[in-house]
């Protein structure tokens, strides 16, 4: 007897060895998710071996998809669902799975030598896990996909690579998915081989008729209607990708060639990836020989009138730190992404932390300001690009754009956004009318240095690292003039508007505000939202803009009588609250796991401050 | 079209008799013959006494940081292609803490006209030995003698695949105004190592040369096509000598002038053009090498336009209808 069960949202978890094809089945069943109007949140966590051996521990890697009726925020804390295509994946995944959860496995992957691998110690692996048999979907499933593709004419190997698609058709079943989604999403991606877009198909179908003749008896089967619909077009986007899509969309705006100056770093190669593909939209991306001249390289192309990037993550940022102060003292526009990874040195490559906080505030030598927006989820990675984008084009100024594993790795629906309504992008080009009276460091009225780009007959000019004179903008180190543009850059800095924080929850009368920036928004807000069901008195605050801070900043932070600062660091945005909000005194939640807080961690250390 | 006047700004405060005036009054003239305007040249030099000189042009131009003007000029040519982009580094900007974008910018190839002026001395941090510093050299933080060996500049062009290699004496006015016009004319990363004195730090490092009467006696200007011959009166010539060459006085052991190498300069090889940059008598002046290759900044913007070409979407909204749409409804 199939039993349906209505749930609100759903976590589903594909895992297996890193050549599995677990992202791609992910990806597929959050694309056929979205269609009917779930909402979704992905996020994969892969391990930082690229090929660990096979079957090992060491080399199993997962994609978790949320889906959801109404909003989802995270990829959810434990799955309802668990594949595990072999028994290394059962052993190292099934901690994520809810106790009443449905698990299906590979039987063709959990023979002696597979279990051995994976460090059982007994053949009855379901026993030594503590895993009810009645839960368990087990399907020799390696054999069924030979079988289902013997007549193919494929080779062994390329059959092997079709098993991901087996485990994709009986989740799709399990929660009564389209399958024509998934199809004209193969084909669409392997367009130039249809043989191989067909042998996927058939082997969804196979694994959805599979389940249905199969399973009926055992399995649950979920149904997550949509509550929330904005209607619109939407795709799946990454973090990393919608920071891309950003700039690009910032350089049409501004009608600036983009440059970007990237070096490989995981977690950030992507947005050097993305950005490579786009040369017919004129994208100029140079992966340089090393960190420092990526910045330095764009520092050169923003010089030359270009919309200059240049991206990395933490150990970047620390080599790049040098250039980043030429651009704030030359006052030239340039975006320094940080996809945030697990510190210090080279850490947790591929894990995610927000370590970096204070080095993008304060890690360079000198008085060096500089604007840091951080990103809040992954489609929310495109506006924060194109306002970093923006916000350095028309304040001339080194931008700090951060953002971080789980962000820049995880997806989102992204509903496709349309130019026209972006906000302008307008550099402060020099006035025609001062040529002849024009020195490089006069300012307009907000205090921003003009831009005169090479190839302008009159303008020619020479900026430097140097500290240079306010008026004529000639060497100096006249005491004096170095005080006045130490002030100038700071006051140049302090004066962008940002909009003000927004108090999200019981803003009126919360008992305790939580407060977080960057990639925690998603599960700050599902905790806040677990306690306000419970029916206790919480807001979030979280914010974008962390120099410089909203207006009202101080306003909101003395506004509750309780204030928790939750961040994946020890306290990186509490110290800096602290010290730019007199008398804020905050309780803190600091975790640095290097993966995503966890919802029902949160809610239970929140309660604790709501009582206490 | 232009003058040396118009490429000219401010007052140089390098030390009275430092070589850079003299390659500063060089490079004004040699632009001057060029003829690109102020406007569409930038000069981008590190941090360093020769550094300072972008503040002594007309033109575009940064004085930015110890050891990235390469990969800064990088940026600056590749995103604005139309510029005429100079790089300016001593021996301790471009080949000690810029060593890295130095063999990078030759790799690429990308069409940087990179001066080296090489004095074989830290000088503005007041005289400690550079990586151009011979072996055994005693300077401030080498009191006993370094116990490492120099780098040979051309060695390390050619070590990275550069394509464009000469060299100028900085007293010698005509001499490097010849090589910075081949360096502009060459398309590619065109190396310049300049040999100037300190007359502070090392005052007497180059005396061989330094002079019209050295000059004559210890150098050898080479130009493509024509003999290797030098001397007062072209008494004597470069030959090839087994895997090597040697300077021979013409008439002794035998040798005629029929022995005597015709410079290749075009050689895509670059074995004699290396014999010849690195003889400590006589000094190779003029092209060394100077051979045409694909520029990385011209093959950025070919490739932009084969793909522009190619590829169905070309803006922002374009580029959205390429990925998996679907469409949510009432």
């Amino acid at each position: 007897m199939v039993e349906i069960r209505e749930k609100e949202s759903v976590v589903v978890r594909f895992s297996g060895d890193s050549g599995d094809g677990m992202q791609l089945a992910g990806n597929i069943f959050s694309t056929v998710s979205a269609t009917v109007g779930n909402s979704i949140s992905t996020f994969p966590d892969y391990p930082a071996d690229i090929r660990a051996p096979q079957g090992s521990l060491t080399g199993v890697s997962g994609f978790q998809v949320h889906i959801g009726a109404g909003q989802v925020y995270t990829p959810g804390d434990l799955c309802d669902v668990l594949v595990a295509m072999n028994a290394a994946a059962l052993k190292t995944q099934y901690r994520y799975a809810k106790p009443d959860a449905a698990i299906i496995i590979d039987t063709d992957s959990f023979g002696p030598k597979d279990l051995e691998k994976a460090q059982f110690k007994t053949e009855d692996y379901l026993g030594e896990m503590g895993i009810d048999p009645d839960r368990v979907i087990a399907c020799p499933l390696t054999t069924m996909v030979k079988d289902c593709l013997k007549d193919s004419g494929m080779d062994a190997k390329s059959v092997s690579k079709c098993r991901n698609m087996f485990a994709l058709g009986l989740v799709c079943w399990l929660f009564d998915r389209d399958l024509n989604v998934a199809f004209n999403f193969l084909r669409e991606k392997f367009a130039k081989k249809p043989e191989v877009a067909e042998a996927n198909i058939k082997v969804i179908q196979a694994g959805y008729d599979y389940g249905h003749n199969t399973h009926s008896s055992v399995a649950n089967v979920y149904r997550i209607e949509t509550k929330h619909k904005v209607p619109g077009r939407y795709m799946d986007i990454t973090g990393n990708k919608a920071t891309a899509y950003g700039f690009i969309a910032a350089a049409e705006k501004a009608g600036l060639k983009l440059y970007l100056g990237s070096y490989p770093i995981t977690p950030a190669t992507d947005v050097l990836h993305e950005l490579s593909k786009h040369k017919s939209l004129g994208v100029i991306t140079v992966q340089c020989e090393d960190e420092i001249a990526g910045c330095a390289s764009a520092v050169g192309a923003s010089f030359a009138g270009a919309l200059a990037v240049t991206s990395t993550s933490g150990p970047g940022i620390c080599l790049k730190s040098e250039a980043m102060n030429l651009a704030v003292i030359m006052e030239l526009p340039l975006v320094v992404l940080d996809v945030q990874r697990g510190g210090p040195a080279t850490g947790l490559p591929t894990k995610s932390e927000q370590t970096d906080l204070l080095q993008a505030l304060f890690g360079r030598n000198g008085e060096s300001p500089m604007p840091v927006i951080a990103a809040s989820s992954p489609t929310d990675c495109f506006d924060a690009a194109y306002t970093a984008a923006k916000m350095a084009l028309e304040h001339m100024t080194p931008v700090i754009l951060m953002t971080d594993a789980f962000v820049a790795n995880g997806s989102g629906a992204f509903k496709l956004p349309n130019l026209a309504d972006y906000p302008a992008i307008q550099p402060p080009y020099v006035p025609e009318e001062l040529r002849g009276s024009w020195t490089p460091y006069m300012r307009n009225a907000e205090g921003v240095r003009y831009w005169a780009v090479p190839g302008r007959e009159g303008f020619e000019h020479i900026l430097g690292g140097l500290e240079k004179d306010d008026k004529t903008g000639a060497i100096s180190t006249n005491p004096e003039n170095h005080d006045l543009m130490t002030r100038k850059r700071q006051a140049k800095i302090d004066a962008i508007p940002v909009p003000d924080l927004e108090v999200l929850g019981d803003k009126d009368d919360a008992e305790l505000l939580i407060v977080g920036f960057g990639g925690t928004y998603g599960h700050l807000h599902a905790a806040m939202d677990e306690l306000r069901a419970q029916g206790k008195k919480v807001a979030l605050a979280h914010f974008r803009y962390i120099n410089p801070l909203p207006k009202n900043t101080a306003e909101v932070l003395k506004k509750y009588p309780k204030v928790v600062v939750a961040e994946q660091n020890m306290g990186q945005l509490a110290a800096w609250l602290r010290m730019k909000v007199d008398g804020f005194v905050p309780m803190q939640f600091n975790q640095v796991k290097g993966q995503p807080f966890v919802v029902n961690e949160l809610v239970e250390a929140f309660e604790c401050l709501v009582k206490s | 079209m232009y003058s040396a006047q118009d490429y000219k700004k401010g007052q140089p405060r390098w030390c009275p008799g430092c070589g850079d005036h003299f390659f500063l009054s060089s490079l004004h003239k040699a632009m001057a013959e060029i003829g690109v305007a102020p406007s569409q040249t930038a000069v981008i030099s590190g941090i360093g006494c020769s550094s300072r000189l972008p503040h002594y042009m007309a033109t575009y131009g940064m004085n930015t940081i110890h050891g990235r003007a390469a990969a800064i000029a990088t940026g600056c040519k590749v995103a604005n292609p139309d510029l005429a982009v100079w790089q300016v580094s001593g021996d301790g900007d471009g080949l000690a803490i810029g060593g890295n974008h130095f063999i990078h910018a030759n790799r690429r190839n990308i069409n940087l006209n990179m001066i080296l002026l090489n004095n074989r001395i830290y000088g503005l941090t007041k005289g400690q030995y550079s990586p151009t510093s011979p072996r055994g050299f005693v300077s401030k933080s080498s009191p006993y003698g370094t116990v490492e060996d120099p780098f040979r500049p051309a060695e390390l062009c050619f070590g990275a695949r550069g394509h464009f290699f000469a060299r100028a004496v900085a007293t010698d006015a005509p001499g490097t105004i010849e090589v910075l016009k081949a360096a502009y004319s060459h398309k590619g990363a065109s190396v310049c190592e300049i040999l100037q004195n300190c007359v502070i730090f090392n005052n007497g490092t180059h005396d061989a040369v330094y002079s019209k009467e050295g000059r004559t006696k210890n150098a050898i200007y080479l130009k493509h096509g024509e003999k290797m011959l030098f001397g007062e009166n072209n008494e004597y010539g470069i030959v090839q000598e087994g895997f090597g060459v040697k300077a021979v006085k013409l008439g002794e052991d035998g040798y005629t002038e029929a022995d005597v190498l015709v410079h290749d300069a075009k050689c895509e090889d670059n074995t004699l053009q290396l014999k010849l940059a690195e003889m400590e008598w006589p000094i190779a002046l003029g092209v060394i090498r100077d051979v045409e290759a694909p520029t990385y900044d011209d093959c950025v913007m070919a490739q932009i336009e084969e793909v522009k070409a190619k590829k169905k979407y070309h803006n922002f909204a374009e580029l959205l209808e390429t990925n998996d749409i679907w469409t949510v409804s009432e």
